[in-house]
């Protein structure tokens, strides 16, 4: 009876799941050009995963509106570090997710942009995005699943990773306080010395000025 | 037999769809996105009636750090218009179902672009796979987890909005330190210019021109 029961269940689950996923990724969307490229800035301490789902969908002008799913497009994305260095690189199809995690701790870019080969804005595309960074980003059903946690066993798995993610965010704050710091000494530093040069040359200056004008009024025989 | 096992399939797929339900008016995006100076950029999400929703935004850095945001609904109603703000945060219950438009604008600025962040919260957070098929009362463990994880919920959501404090400060102090560097650059070659050129020009008065 069990036997009977349990595969259809598995397939009902996967189905549901799925078909959830993709709503998951129905969620916030905007609307660019094919050439434009947008960015989305993600401050993030180190040894942090991101993950972000997205849809692509072409504008159709002869209905309208969008199509619900146009092959033949891909997405190119593009993660940066805070050093400007190229995380990742691909292009995706139309639909599709991508994850990272990051080394240093800093403002990493998410760039988006179709891999179009025209050069000036063609149509309208519509895209769906939804990135989520840290503990968000950690599919609890599929640990779940994995571990075979109990749902109490779970809850305290998903507050460990809470716990964690704040203590590395008030560690990068204190990385940022750093750099913060430093700026507004070398801030100082930078003002205090500008200003003792530019004192100092003002009267080098003045004093060259006063003995060349001397040395000519004497050629000129005016003194 | 079979139908008792009939039974509790269908009760396991009545759960699963109305987790599936419960997942369709439920999501949460933070953004960081660049503005650029007279330039307007909308996001929009499909929320169903009832839900609960949140719009928050925070300006992180660029010119006097104020915006214009419009929150629309589906029936082209203005929810929220807010004028040259810094920060705001927005909650409201759908009446209807539709696509709302959150949109910001940058359109009163003329050079400095701005970095906006922005959270989109539909619905409350979703549960945990395995909480909602409790239909009995929680135990005092389940319960205190819960409301320890709302409260860390909370820790980070402070978090978030002091990095954005921080950064703002830190961009700003930045900012100010390249272009200490700069102007002191240029005034001390103003000085250098202006002293030899007086020399040049006071020199040019006292020399007979040759006719």
């Amino acid at each position: 009876m069990k036997s009977n029961i349990l595969p259809s269940l598995y397939t009902t689950i996967f189905l549901v799941s799925m078909s959830c996923l993709l709503y998951i990724v129905d969620g916030l969307y905007f609307h660019i050009t094919e050439t434009e490229r947008k960015c989305f800035i993600e401050e993030i301490p180190d040894e942090t995963m991101v993950v972000g789902n997205y849809k692509c969908q072409f504008y159709d002008p002869k209905t309208g509106g969008f199509m619900p799913s146009s092959p033949g497009i891909g997405m190119h994305v593009e993660v940066r570090d805070p050093d400007d260095k190229v995380m990742l690189s691909k292009v995706y199809s139309t639909e599709g997710h991508f994850t990272f995690t990051s080394h240093i701790p800093g403002e990493h870019v998410i760039c988006l942009y179709s891999n179009t080969t025209k050069w000036f804005s063609g149509s309208q595309l519509r895209v769906h995005l939804d990135i989520q960074v840290g503990e968000h980003a950690v599919d609890y059903g599929n640990v779940a699943q994995k571990e075979k946690l109990t749902e109490l066993q779970l809850r305290v798995r998903q507050l460990l990773d809470q716990a964690e993610q704040i203590t590395k965010e008030q560690n990068y704050q204190r990385y940022r306080e750093e750099r913060f710091r430093g700026t507004s000494e070398s801030t100082n530093q930078r003002v205090l010395w500008w200003s003792i040069t530019q004192t100092f040359i003002l009267l080098v200056m003045g004093f060259w000025q006063m003995k060349h004008l001397k040395s000519f009024f004497e050629a000129k025989k005016l003194v | 037999m079979s139908r008792v096992i009939n039974l509790n399939h269908n009760m396991y797929l009545v759960y699963l769809l109305w987790y599936f339900n419960l997942m369709l008016s439920v999501s949460a995006v933070e953004l960081t996105f660049e503005l650029p100076d007279n330039a307007k950029q909308c996001f929009y999400e499909e929320v169903t009636e009832g839900t609960l929703s949140t719009v928050e935004f925070q300006v992180v850095t660029g010119g006097q750090y104020d915006v214009d945001m419009s929150l629309e609904s589906p029936k082209k109603e203005i929810l929220y218009k807010g004028i040259k703000k810094q920060f705001d945060s927005f909650t409201w219950t759908a009446a209807q179902t539709g696509v709302y438009t959150v949109c910001f604008s940058n359109e009163f600025s003329t050079f400095s672009h701005k970095l906006v962040y922005m959270d989109f919260q539909v619905g409350d957070e979703k549960p945990l796979p395995g909480i909602e098929e409790h239909l009995s009362a929680m135990t005092k463990m389940e319960s205190s987890c819960s409301h320890v994880h709302e409260n860390l919920n909370t820790v980070i959501d402070y978090q978030t909005h002091h990095r954005l404090r921080e950064a703002q400060g830190r961009k700003f102090a930045e900012d100010l330190n390249t272009r200490v560097m700069f102007w002191s650059i240029g005034e001390t070659l103003a000085i250098l210019c202006i002293a030899v050129g007086q020399i040049i020009i006071l020199k040019n008065f006292f020399t007979e021109k040759k006719t």
